[in-house]
């Protein structure tokens, strides 16, 4: 199937001592090829929880995680880290830049790891950089940047090459609204070249880019969107 | 939305017919709020009336009949735009009485109530996003009504949230006395009128 991730009844169970943290349960999630799902729900309900595993980060107590079709229970350290890097975009909470390079050098760093040619690598992040407004600051360090600078590099950074599969935590939160439309216009335009990605937020305006909306609550989902509409129905209402 | 104002900057463009006062309005509100052509003529009779208009007397009322702004209109136009919209008292907000009679229902688990309304709005919205995303360079006037549109209702979902973890935290605590705070806020919506 086109089902770019699955997960079938995750569960996550944490311990704090003595006690038992049920971060995820039971969750069920396909994301096809192409398409956008936001994770919406209060602060603690579990979604980066759900990200992390998503993304191969943890592992979870029970359920499995397909990403491609492949199970990552059964695959090798190295063979998920693989993955990781070269199928999975991932855009931090807290962005999660490295210091010591620039923001060019912090986007084409996947590129390089993968074997794509410096050179190459570094059209490649320019040209994300400058698609988020971003090109003065290429050579800057991420010290040298704002927090929705910062915010802006790890995006490009997630985007940039071949990604089957783009997770976001809380992407724009550090941006103001020009900006957030900027970065979710981006996310947008991965997925019309066959990206999947999934959107963490709390924020409605953010999560009315979706295809799909699901809402998470103490680690279980409890609703989600209908298919999405055309615009239509909504000029077609007359104030009679 | 007032009609008449809007009639009114329209024609403090220069002189205008009916019908060409009908599409440009339409076309200017990102053809989000229709008007039948029966409220065109009757406003404009209205603003005639009041001198705030002047039409082509020889001509029939109709789609033909040109229109003009006094210096009386302009006055008028100036000073709507300036005043601000009544925002001091709060609006009676269907959707905020419908969670407070779901607090008090015994049997309705109010979390599912709001849930049920966040879901519809975000439904909503992902209808306006779309706007956005499908009509690449939208039109500017669309574009701001959009924009309006998107944080009203994203305001919306704010206040359940904020709801949805004031009443989450509220059936944690004991119950306080009921204290009458209604009538302090009508009191003060009541000064402001
Ligand atoms: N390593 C951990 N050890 C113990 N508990 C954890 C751990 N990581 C997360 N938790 C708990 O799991 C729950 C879900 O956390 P998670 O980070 O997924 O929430 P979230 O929805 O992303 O919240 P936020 O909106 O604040 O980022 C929380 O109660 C959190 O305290
Ligand atoms: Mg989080």
């Amino acid at each position: 199937m086109s089902g770019v991730l699955q997960l079938r009844g995750v569960s996550k169970t944490y311990l704090d001592g003595a006690d038992e943290v049920h971060a995820l349960r039971e969750v069920d999630l396909a994301v096809e090829a192409g398409k956008m799902v936001a994770v919406m729900g209060p602060s603690g309900s579990g979604k980066s929880t759900l990200l992390t595993i998503a993304g191969a980060l943890e592992t979870p107590t029970s359920g499995d995680v397909l990403v491609a079709g492949h199970p990552l229970s059964t695959m090798s350290r190295d063979d998920r880290a693989r993955l990781r890097r070269r199928a999975i975009g991932y855009v931090f909470q807290d962005f999660n830049l490295l210091p010591g390079l620039t923001a060019a050098e912090n986007v084409a760093l996947p590129l390089e790891l993968d074997g794509v040619s410096a050179g190459k690598a570094r059209a490649t992040g320019l040209r994300a950089l400058d698609e988020l407004g971003l090109a003065e600051r290429a050579a800057r360090f991420p010290d040298q940047l704002s927090g929705g600078e910062r915010q802006r590099v790890a995006i490009a950074r997630a985007v940039v090459g071949d990604r089957r599969l783009l997770l976001a935590d809380e992407p724009t939160g550090a941006l103001d609204s020009e900006n957030g439309e900027a970065v979710m216009r981006m996310i947008l335009a991965a997925c019309k070249h066959g990206v999947a990605a999934v959107i963490v937020t709390h924020d409605a305006q953010l999560a009315s880019w979706a295809d799909r909306v699901l809402f998470i609550r103490d680690g279980r989902v409890v609703d989600r969107t209908a298919p999405r509409r055309g615009p239509d129905s909504l000029l077609a209402e007359e104030t009679a | 939305m007032s009609v008449r104002h809007a009639l009114l900057a329209l024609l403090s463009e220069g002189p205008k017919y009916g019908l060409q006062l009908r599409e440009e309005f339409e076309a200017r509100t990102g053809e989000v709020w229709p008007l039948n052509v029966g409220q065109v003529y009757s406003t404009l009779q209205r603003l005639e009336r009041d001198g705030l208009v002047e039409s082509d007397d020889d001509a029939d009322p109709g789609p033909q009949k040109g229109f003009r702004i006094t210096a009386g209109g302009a006055d008028e136009l100036a000073g709507w735009l300036r005043t601000p919209p009544d925002l001091a008292s709060p609006p009676r907000d269907e959707l905020v009485i419908k969670v407070l009679v779901a607090v008090r229902l015994p049997g309705v688990d109010v979390h599912e109530v709001i849930q049920a309304h966040r879901r519809y709005i975000v439904e909503l919205m992902q209808q306006w996003t779309r706007l956005k995303d499908e009509e690449g360079d939208l039109d500017l006037g669309l574009a701001l009504v959009v924009d309006a549109e998107l944080y009203r209702l994203d305001s919306v979902v704010q206040w359940l949230d904020t709801a949805d973890g004031r009443l989450k935290r509220a059936a944690l605590e004991p119950p306080a006395p009921a204290r009458a705070a209604a009538p302090l806020i009508r009191r003060r919506a009541g000064v402001r009128r």
